[in-house]
């Protein structure tokens, strides 16, 4: 069928009602290399300007640090550009084996597989790993890349309440008739930077004989007392059945990602994930820039430790300023406004001042929550966020919102 | 309100909806337009549904329509109760 003006016109019909319910999504140009201070060009064709990046996941800032690019430099050059390969066929190098090593010491699991990202090991794991007879309980509030990945696998989906413990054992009871169960949950949920409560998740899955499954993609690297992530910080390390983590966000930020845990469900992915099976193997260069941030994280804790500082530190900035936050542990930290059309004002206004922090809204979050999420690093210095919070202020003056709780916020918006 | 409808209705409001969320769930409300229960969630009501009354619902018959309030899932109810399935929605 031709490209026709009729088929044209139905695009463009979808893409205006996107634009006319607000949720027209545009990319801001960035001239610099990923770090806490950035050249913007926003909106497209405007000067470049520079500012403090408060959105990044670049958590430990490693994401352009100079060991880590010499580091990608030498493998560039000693084992090339590209694999043009899966990695069954011919894509699978003597560094790859590495990392799939470091990376299964690191998380204390029995073996890993590497992924081209974190979204398809979730979208692959499920489908390769359990069937019709099994079923899969997953968390409400569980990353869009999960719930992809279920909706490919034949087993039964359940859910239950964000957290909700009591739930959760609900849900066990009434699954007992079924072959396998798997509890599956984030270890750091994305949009309200919550850790998941694995202490007591492991604690129901060995009650009623299910197996656990943790995207720590938000956690993985200072999650944790090392930084292992939220198995290390809920005391369960070496308990969970899968992780499934990322390389795309504390790890150098690069791509790529991993499944990690039990050996025999990882060799079902090695047999069976499609995005594995399909994708070509996870870049050399990133391979070999991954190996040199395990050799950092693992020599020192210094890097956590300081991101640790930098989220209490900006935690306790927007509390005294009068902000209504999610309280938490983690580096994400939501600022609530509620309102969709305040959370793009505000983040526009914060970009004027120099602050590139992002609004959430729906269907990102639920309606009604709509949040500035920022999110610290250990690239972050105390001014940078000195200065961050100097612009937060002078915004939310402006919206004269400074001091409000949840009940005003809600009145003043109309939500 | 019947026994079928309050069964329905408190189920939903059991399962659905958040500690500290004051929304009322009326015979009316749409659940999954409205965003209340998604397509996941959904699976666990459908289950419920066939054990409490006994019924089987086919997955074709499981549409987010069909599901979208108490009103149309005691509706579905109802139908599968007074007829064999396969005569509802034939696979």
């Amino acid at each position: 069928m031709a490209y026709n003006d009729t088929i044209r016109n139905s695009y463009l019909a979808e893409i205006e009602s996107i634009n006319a319910a607000g949720l027209f999504k545009v990319e801001r140009y960035i001239h610099s290399s990923q770090g806490s201070e950035i050249e913007v060009e926003f909106p497209a064709g405007s000067k470049v300007k520079k500012c403090i990046n408060i959105c990044a996941n670049n958590y430990l800032g490693l994401s352009s640090h100079p060991e880590v690019i010499a580091a990608a430099h030498a493998g560039l050059d000693s084992r090339g550009y590209g694999m043009s390969s899966v990695r069954f066929i011919c894509g699978t190098q003597d560094i790859h084996r590495e990392l799939e090593n470091r990376l299964t010491s690191f998380l204390g699991t029995e073996d890993t597989l590497l992924f081209p990202s974190c979204m398809d090991a979730n979208a692959g794991f499920f489908e390769a790993c359990l069937g019709e007879q099994d079923v899969m309980i997953a968390d409400r509030l569980v990353h869009a890349s999960i719930v992809d990945g279920m909706r490919l696998c034949k087993a039964m989906q359940d859910t239950y309440k964000h957290s909700d413990m009591h739930h959760l054992e609900e849900k066990l009871q009434e699954h007992q008739d079924k072959h396998r169960r798997m509890i599956i949950t984030d270890g750091v949920f994305s949009m309200d930077g919550d850790i998941a409560r694995l202490d007591q998740i492991v604690a129901l899955a060995e009650k009623y004989n299910a197996m656990v499954f943790v995207d720590d993609s938000h956690a993985t690297g200072f999650i944790g007392r090392t930084g292992r992530g939220t198995h290390e910080h809920c005391g369960v390390f070496g308990r969970i059945d899968i992780i499934t983590t990322t390389l795309g966000k504390a790890l150098g930020g690069a791509s790529g990602g991993c499944v990690s845990g039990r050996r025999e469900l990882v060799q079902m992915c090695r047999q069976r994930a499609r995005p594995y099976l399909f994708s070509n193997s996870v870049a050399p260069v990133i391979v070999a820039g991954a190996l040199k941030v395990m050799d950092i994280i693992t020599a020192s804790t210094a890097r956590r430790d300081k991101l640790e500082w930098n989220a209490k530190y900006w935690r306790g900035l927007l509390k005294d300023a009068g902000f209504d936050i999610k309280e938490g542990e983690s580096p994400i930290v939501p600022v609530m406004l509620y309102d969709a059309k305040l959370a793009q004002d505000f983040a526009r206004e914060l970009f004027d001042e120099g602050v590139y922090a992002v609004g959430f809204f729906f269907p990102v979050v639920p309606k009604g929550q709509a949040r500035i999420r920022t999110q610290l690093s250990a690239a972050h210095e105390k001014h940078h966020l000195d200065f961050a919070i100097e612009a937060f202020k002078k915004v939310g003056e402006r919206h004269g919102i400074l001091g409000m709780s949840k009940a005003e916020l809600l009145a003043k918006c109309g939500v | 309100m019947d026994e079928i409808t309050q069964v329905v209705r408190d189920y939903v409001v059991r399962e659905y909806i958040e500690e500290g969320d004051d929304r009322q769930i009326t015979e009316t409300t749409p659940l999954i337009s409205g965003g209340i229960v998604d397509s996941f969630s959904m699976v666990s009501l459908k289950r419920f549904l066939e054990r409490k009354y006994h019924i089987q619902i086919p997955d074709a018959c499981a549409t987010p329509d069909a599901f979208d309030t108490v009103k149309s899932i005691v509706e579905l109810v109802r139908r599968f109760q007074n007829a064999p399935a396969a005569s509802i929605c034939p696979p």
